[in-house]
């Protein structure tokens, strides 16, 4: 077998090459979960130096050459952190509802809508069907950078703005949802529609009972795909949102301030930990959406 | 009665009920403003304007922060891009034979993908920051220490960070590719006796090319997103070299310079859609030779 022969190859150079990246890729998550279980004091001691001037020049030279040091062991390890954070600091709790206030909507109704669209797309007849399928991939492509100023204008409109609406809406209707969610209905063999047709079922039989079932896949790659990009918001609520305190978590993290560096990594951990759980708990259906995301036709 | 209606009725219905909640929505949240946003970019102002015709669009290439900011955005898809799509093939290769753990890899390099921006913020500041832990490496070293965030080398910050987020999307899509590859053709072109770098270029390249297109199209679209991390890392004013269009959608912004705003948004969609229109026809043409 070919495979003995290049078994060697594989444990000397490649196997140990792939644990370094992986090392790479795996290394600000495993730094952050580690860190958040060191004591304020140990924090501060860690990455007190961040404090200074973040530029070089001269007053970053009149200082002291003190320098973050990067530990990944907690001299003690404490759940303190967490329990400042669950306790004494409820502000973060109220952000991270935000986060999910403005997210789940988003989720539900992105999930919803594109799923019934898929079935349109993929397996109705209607004229220029296809050139308005193309409009809705050349939206998903624009960057927000285009989008900002249709929402602005149309939240201004409708009175959303300073609201979740200005964000929750258009989230909604993104192209994304109906994009994936016709590459996974496409791949629904004609036949099985066909034979139900012929045993007399109509359209929304046919849906409910044939493609609802096996667009299951789909639906929750889009959770996933959908869930990792709306958490992760930073420019809507940027610019849609003024008040500080409705901001979602995603971006006052951005913004934390030195005295509250101690709860920061604790912060960061309860922050990414639904969409990781979510993630290994989901990752084929990440991966076949993925794959999906990338066939024509 | 319902059931003995026409077949062309019956598929209208179905159609405006499958179809029409998310057509709604997309018409007005996105088609029809959009209309609106290439109306206001022709006149002087939104509320009673003046049409100024292609003015407010001379004089956003007249600000040099517009010209900063829309150079660098292209600067970074340009170098980003093609250096995300070089180091997930390579991946992808290295990935691709059988390996042990070949599973728990795929998930390693797929975690930075979910990971929120916000989540990992301070890792990045505490390895480029001055006093960060790389130029602490540097120090013990003897090496001077390197101002990365405040000077052209947040450029390449950015493009590091880029790839570590996005490396993933593009392994998937490159793995799926690699296994559409029938492994006979890849052995009897080994027994011909083509080496590895033939056997790449003239099965393995091929054969990806339709993923290839798509890995492109999307990494395009994830460069503009690097604005996240940009702004965790650096805030709201960042070195010149990646001030980006976001960074100056976000100014005008706070100004509502509508004329700007619009022009900007109409320029950059323009820009974006050409590109992508150009790779679609590109990749088309590369199947008709194919076939």
């Amino acid at each position: 077998m070919r495979r003995f022969a290049t078994g060697r190859l594989v444990v000397a150079v490649k196997l140990p090459l792939l644990v370094l990246l992986a090392a790479v890729s795996l290394f600000p998550v495993v730094l952050t979960v580690t860190n958040a279980f060191m004591s304020e004091r140990e924090i501060a001691h860690h990455f007190g130096a961040l404090a200074g001037s973040s530029s070089g020049g001269e007053e970053a030279a009149a200082m002291p050459t003190e320098r973050v040091s990067i530990r990944f062991v907690p001299e003690r390890a404490t759940l303190r952190p967490f329990g400042d954070l669950l306790i004494y600091q409820s502000k973060f709790l109220n952000l991270f509802w935000n986060s999910v206030r403005l997210t789940l909507p988003i989720l539900i109704g992105q999930t919803a809508i594109g799923t019934l669209a898929a079935y349109a797309f993929a397996k109705l007849r209607l004229p220029g069907r296809d050139r308005l399928f193309f409009l809705y991939l050349l939206t998903m492509m624009m960057p927000f950078q285009v989008t900002l100023v249709p929402n602005y204008i149309v939240a201004d409109k409708l009175g959303l703005l300073n609201s979740y609406g200005a964000i929750v809406w258009p989230g909604i209707f993104a192209a994304f949802g109906v994009f994936l969610m016709r590459q996974f209905a496409a791949g629904v063999p004609d036949a099985y529609l066909e034979a139900a047709r012929m045993d007399g079922a109509g359209h929304f039989r046919i849906f409910r009972h044939i493609m609802l079932p096996l667009l299951k896949p789909g639906m929750m790659a889009l959770l996933l795909l959908a869930f990792a990009d709306n958490w992760n918001m930073v420019e809507q609520p940027l610019l849609f949102l003024t008040e500080p305190f409705r901001q979602p978590l995603s971006v006052y993290l951005a913004r934390i301030t030195e005295g509250e560096r101690g709860v920061a990594f604790a912060a960061s951990v309860l922050y990414m930990t639904p969409i990781v759980l979510l993630f290994l708990y989901g990752e084929e259906y990440l991966v076949e959406g993925i794959q999906r995301s990338g066939i024509k036709g | 009665m319902p059931r003995y209606r026409a077949p062309i009725a019956r598929e209208a219905v179905a159609v405006l009920a499958f179809l029409g909640p998310s057509l709604a929505g997309f018409l007005l949240f996105y088609l029809i403003p959009f209309g609106a946003t290439v109306y206001y970019s022709l006149l002087d102002t939104p509320i009673q304007g003046r049409f100024v015709g292609l003015d407010n669009y001379r004089l956003l290439w007249a600000s040099a922060s517009f010209r900063k900011a829309f150079v660098n955005s292209l600067a970074f898809a340009a170098v980003s891009v093609p250096a995300l799509f070089a180091s997930s093939l390579g991946l992808a290769l290295l990935l691709n034979r059988a390996m042990p753990l070949r599973r728990l890899f795929r998930t390693m390099f797929l975690l930075p993908l979910v990971v929120p921006a916000a989540s990992i913020a301070l890792v990045w500041q505490a390895l480029f920051h001055w006093n960060g832990a790389i130029n602490a490496a540097a120090a013990s070293w003897g090496t001077e220490p390197t101002d990365w965030m405040n000077t052209r080398w947040a450029f390449a910050v950015m493009t590091v960070v880029y790839i570590w987020k996005n490396i993933g999307y593009n392994l998937v899509l490159f793995l799926a590719g690699l296994g559409n590859i029938p492994a006979e053709q890849l052995e009897a072109a080994s027994i011909d006796g083509a080496g590895p770098w033939r056997r790449f270029r003239s099965i393995v390249w091929p054969g990806l090319a339709p993923v290839s297109f798509f890995a492109v199209v999307m990494s395009v679209v994830g460069s503009f997103k690097i604005f996240r991390e940009t702004y965790m890392v650096a805030g709201a004013y960042p070195n010149d070299s990646i001030y980006t269009l976001q960074h100056f959608m976000n100014n005008q912004f706070q100004s509502l310079d509508y004329p700007k705003l619009t022009s900007a948004a109409v320029l950059l969609a323009l820009v974006i859609g050409l590109a992508v229109a150009g790779l679609f026809r590109a990749e088309s043409r590369a199947r008709e030779a194919s076939e």
